[in-house]
């Protein structure tokens, strides 16, 4: 399995060398890391070259991690029902930054691609419809990023004297509570508050 | 109005579309769908789904609970056969510890997959007879169901939100007599799949409203990233229990039925074979099931120790308590499981940073692709038409709408 997964990282990287900057084959799972430049020929690509045929897309996501400069990973993964392999193909963006969009190699991008959009905030140049998907209409914020609460910012209730729904600033009537159960055995630590003063003295 | 009838001399009128909204509360639309449909009389032009109104931020939350408190959010998605959406987190986490599950538990497994894979059939099948017209299948149909819910029931004690799968095996095993009982069913399940037959296969008004409706071709499944039943109601056998073997798939005995005309009522076909199929590997279960004795859980980090040690051993006392309250923890790394949903490829995507919580999980359905692409299918048809399509499609808003 993974030899045959070699194979096709190794064919892959000698087509499209200006795409492909590295790749590595974990858990018999073939990872591509590649560019947003030239993407959607690459995606192309690997749609109609017969020894790729990656001809079905399996999913679009994203992956956001705040402290990194590009912070998001676009992921995608990619099927062949005839070669009988997956593929996953990513890459980092910035937050400003446009990705391009594969609604023309792929049809079915169309909704991911939103939801992408809807979620992290990432905007896909070429997309002929990109609206929000699955959060309420007129919402605001990207629900998916690291440093939106869980909670939320709004919530709903009808208002039995305006007679409609209204939206309001969340409240809780209890804190949200949030488990911290990593072990102080294994290493993590526990900074107590005032503790930075005596660091700062001494 | 639509029409100008100043202009009854000439006959000419100015025709324009209409526009309707089709649900969220139509009953037909399987849940909470908002269809914004264009018509052109009975003709629909243009059909765009809103969805998001069951949204509940599912891989949100799962951010925020560790592994083991996120396997119950997995029976929300597509409620009608939740076990099979554990399976698909339980094999994510399994690939990413490379865990082992025993024997035993990979049988039950099975054996529930594919009980959950003839609950969703028998509602897709008789609900979509209910959106063409005919109110008998299901009665029947969820009759069968509740005996199937009976089994979840015994097996775990919830008849829908089973969270029976973990990671590492089964919760628990299962007692001798439900194992008979379950291959008592397999022998008298036949019975009502002949009869919902002869309703069905050959009534006039059914083939009326589902042959030559909705018809998918090859390009099509490809185009849109179709799978599950339709992609073989077009006559492409793919199938991830046989094309990318999970648990012990590879060693049961199953044919995959697959469609020839790819539209709506082949699909009916495939789902009413595919029952039988299960049938058969259900049987064949039972009966490995009754040599195979053992453990149903990998006895190790991930699960919890046996009851009897607890008593005894303050190391496993400890290991219980804190594989509940922290958890266990994943190796950092990112994983793609995938397993052959009732309705397609549902896969789990995981991201792990190394901690007890998953970093980022995201949960692909089957039925997202599905209702894409209902402007391309359903456009042409006529407006009735569209309830056979949303019924063909398997159209679910718990996995939708996440």
């Amino acid at each position: 399995m993974s030899e045959a997964l070699k194979e096709l990282g190794a064919h892959i990287e000698l087509k499209r060398p200006d795409c492909v900057l590295s790749y590595e084959i974990v858990r018999d799972e073939l990872t591509m890391v590649v560019t947003p430049a030239n993407f959607v020929s690459f995606v192309e690509f690997l749609k109609t070259d017969g020894t790729c045929k990656f001809s079905t897309l399996v999913d679009i996501t994203a992956v956001d991690y705040p402290s990194r400069e590009a912070r998001f990973d676009v992921v995608y993964h990619f099927l062949s029902m005839y070669q009988n392999h997956r593929i996953r193909v990513k890459f980092s963006v910035r937050e400003d930054d446009m990705v391009p969009s594969i609604v023309d190699v792929h049809p079915s991008a169309n909704w991911f691609e939103r939801e992408v959009f809807d979620m992290f905030g990432i905007l896909f140049s070429g997309h002929p419809d990109l609206r929000r998907i699955l959060t309420d209409y007129g919402f605001r914020g990207y629900p998916l990023r690291k440093d939106f609460p869980t909670t939320g910012y709004t919530e709903v209730r009808y208002d039995e004297e305006q007679k409609r729904v209204v939206y309001e600033p969340v409240s809780l009537v209890q804190d949200y509570r949030q488990f911290d159960f990593m072990s102080p055995w294994e290493g993590a630590e526990y900074i107590l508050p005032g503790d930075e003063k005596t660091e700062a003295k001494g | 109005m639509d029409g100008n009838f100043n202009d009854a001399q000439t006959g000419e009128q100015k025709i324009r579309n209409f526009n309707i909204n089709f649900g969220p509360q139509h009953p037909a639309a399987h849940g909470v769908l908002r269809m914004v449909l264009e018509l052109d009389g009975e003709i629909v032009e243009r059909a765009d789904p809103h969805i998001g109104l069951l949204h509940r931020g599912t891989e949100k939350l799962m951010e925020s609970r560790t592994y083991l408190q996120n396997l119950p959010y997995l029976d929300r998605l597509d409620y009608v056969a939740p076990m099979n959406q554990e399976h698909a987190w339980c094999l994510a986490i399994e690939k990413l510890t490379s865990t082992e599950v025993p024997r035993r538990a990979s049988l039950i497994r099975v054996l529930y997959s594919e009980i959950g894979r003839i609950l969703n059939h028998l509602l897709n099948v008789t609900t979509q007879a209910m959106d063409v017209g005919a109110l008998t299948p299901p009665l029947w149909g969820f009759e069968a169901r509740e005996e199937l819910m009976e089994f979840y029931e015994r097996a775990c004690g919830a008849r829908l939100h089973a969270a029976y799968f973990r990671p590492g095996g089964v919760h628990q095993d299962l007692p001798e007599k439900l194992i008979d009982d379950i291959e008592a069913w397999c022998d008298t399940f036949p019975n009502l799949l002949d009869d919902i037959d002869n309703l069905l296969t050959e009534n006039r008004i059914f083939k009326q409203r589902n042959c030559d409706i909705g018809v998918i071709t090859e390009e099509d499944i490809l185009n849109w990233g179709y799978s599950g039943v339709m992609v073989r109601g077009s006559g492409l056998a793919w199938d991830l229990r046989r094309a990318q073997p999970y648990e012990c798939y590879d060693e049961f005995d199953f044919q995959i039925p697959v469609g020839k005309n790819g539209d709506c009522y082949d699909r009916y076909l495939c789902r009413m074979q595919e029952m039988r199929e299960s049938l058969s590997i259900m049987k064949q279960c039972v009966q490995k099931l009754r040599v195979e004795k053992g453990d149903v859980l990998a006895r190790g980090k991930l699960t919890p120790p046996k009851r009897g040690d607890m008593k005894t051993s303050m190391e496993a006392l400890i290991h219980h308590f804190k594989l509940y309250t922290e958890g266990f923890h994943v190796p950092a790394g990112e994983v793609y499981a995938a397993v052959e949903a009732p309705k397609g490829e549902f896969g789990v995507y995981m991201v792990s940073d190394g901690t007890n919580k998953p970093y980022r999980a995201k949960l692909r359905a089957p039925g997202f692709l599905h209702l894409q692409s209902m402007d391309y299918v359903a456009g042409g048809h006529q407006l009735a038409d569209v309830a056979a399509i949303i019924g063909t499609m398997d159209i679910v808003f718990g996995e939708i709408d996440r």
